[in-house]
């Protein structure tokens, strides 16, 4: 259990370390926060030939707001920005799954731009930049800074539309309109585990109808997905128990999770379909939906 | 690009230098190296474990810069410049911890090998959150294996060293 050999550079320029990745390529990886790189290493799943360190960059771990956007280093740790109220008061639903990452330990070394790029299909952050619809800048020493949606950056298993010169360098995740909710809920064998399935939510309600819903699933697919379908039915539906029921049959329309030996692909569309219901639940609450409405107040929810 | 052609070489020897336990201290090693290793075999400090090797089951874990760490999923070059504080760190001229102590009298250990995991992991609990409720430390314990015990002992002795460095009011 010890890495191969590798060349090793800490950079103090983000140049520097642009320029490393444009002379080497797909030999070269990014080492962020090291929670999921290492370990790689360990099991020798991954043999980069250099490694560029960014943790001796100045600034790339700032936590800022901008015309109530926040805009966050591609290396802010993932418990500084769990304790970090200004993420707490722009970004609720990153504040909300940030505590399903890994353990104590994992979040105080692990970034929120790592585990990002990473792209588990099976990890938390990505199906919250998914759901937030944040924006991601890539940026390479040929082609400057480019910002991507999120919904163009998951391209499959462990795979994002950066290119192998560029540096994810920056998140930025756009206000709440007001009358918004949010829920992030997942379902793992064991605490810290990564999920079998996890859901970020948000709802917007307007006059006591759904203005607005999102919906971004983790675990179910290659990588993070929106389901658009159960979106865009919930538009203009009232918030009760059997809209949220339909919309989980919408959300899982289509798909064919993983089986693996901790549950069978029908075993996940199950637990995503109650996932989007209970998720869907709590964020009406949470923007303000008639308790008693909603339904009778019993069920299967905290 | 060939890596000498940019004076890069995988079998580079870097200067690690870094304060362990309040003293400062250095050592040379390749890139490759965990801090786990170096700790262990550079700077003999063998009480920190290695038990999975690849983040699962906490024994390595240390403080880094206050804040807890697996020592074997971060490399020794990453810590350079940094304030380390392993389980040889806790105990002061020769007197346990509070912590260490509750431990003992609760009988938290059966075979010692998580032990130094779970002790520097609470004491970062207890440095963010003096009184967490027994819900809080079985969340931040949530990340550390035991074979032997079913952690009862375990929660039982970090419960107790909260409740003797939080005497309650007696108004």
């Amino acid at each position: 259990m010890k890495p191969p050999a590798f060349a090793y550079r800490a950079p103090e320029s983000l140049q520097e370390a642009l320029s490393l990745l444009a002379d080497h390529g797909d030999e070269a990886k990014v080492l962020a926060g090291g929670q999921s790189l290492i370990p790689l290493l360990s099991l020798r799943l991954a043999r980069p030939t250099v490694l560029v360190d960014l943790a001796r960059i100045p600034g790339m771990a700032s936590i800022s707001e901008s015309d109530g956007w926040l805009v966050m280093g591609s290396m802010v740790r993932e418990g500084h920005a769990e304790r970090a109220p200004l993420v707490g008061r722009l970004a609720p639903l990153l504040s909300a799954a940030l505590p399903f990452i890994g353990h104590p330990a994992i979040r105080s070394r692990g970034t929120v731009g790592g585990s990002l790029a990473h792209a588990d299909p099976a990890a938390e952050l990505p199906a919250v930049a998914l759901a937030t619809d944040a924006q991601l800048v890539a940026t390479s020493a040929a082609r400057g800074k480019r910002t991507l949606p999120a919904a163009d950056f998951f391209r499959g298993f462990f795979e994002t539309a950066l290119e192998t010169d560029e540096i994810l360098t920056e998140i930025r995740l756009p206000p709440l309109s007001e009358g918004t909710g949010v829920c992030f809920q997942e379902v793992a064998r064991r605490h810290g585990d990564f999920a079998m399935v996890g859901l970020a939510a948000s709802v917007r309600l307007a006059n006591g109808t759904i203005a607005d819903a999102h919906l971004a699933l983790t675990g179910v697919a290659p990588q993070p997905i929106r389901a658009s379908e159960a979106e865009l039915a919930l538009i203009g539906a009232s918030p009760t128990k059997a809209v949220f029921e339909e919309a989980g049959q919408l959300a899982t329309r289509g798909l064919t999770p993983p089986s693996d030996l901790h549950g069978s692909s029908g075993y996940r569309t199950v637990v995503a379909q109650v996932l989007v219901r209970r998720a869907l639940r709590v964020a009406a609450l949470k923007a303000g939906a008639d308790y008693e409405e909603l339904d009778s107040g019993r069920g299967d929810l905290r | 690009m060939s890596l000498s052609a940019k004076g890069l070489s995988t079998d580079e020897i870097f200067q690690v230098e870094l304060t362990v336990n309040g003293e400062r201290r250095e050592g040379a090693v390749e890139a490759r190296k965990t801090l786990a290793d170096f700790l262990r075999e550079d700077l003999a400090l063998t009480g920190t474990h290695l038990g999975c090797e690849h983040g699962v089951c906490g024994a390595c874990t240390v403080l880094v810069d206050g804040e807890p760490a697996r020592s074997c999923l971060m490399l020794a070059v990453q810590a350079r410049g940094s304030a380390v504080l392993t389980i040889e760190g806790l105990a002061q001229k020769g007197e346990l911890s509070s912590l260490q102590q509750s431990m003992w009298d609760n009988h938290s250990f059966q075979c010692g090998f998580c032990t130094p995991g779970f002790l520097m992991q609470i004491t970062a609990l207890l440095e963010q959150s003096p009184n967490p409720t027994e819900g809080e430390v079985r969340e931040a314990l949530s990340g550390n294996i035991c074979r032997c015990t079913g952690y009862q002992s375990i929660v039982k002795g970090v419960m107790a060293a909260i409740a003797s460095s939080n005497p309650k009011d007696v108004s």
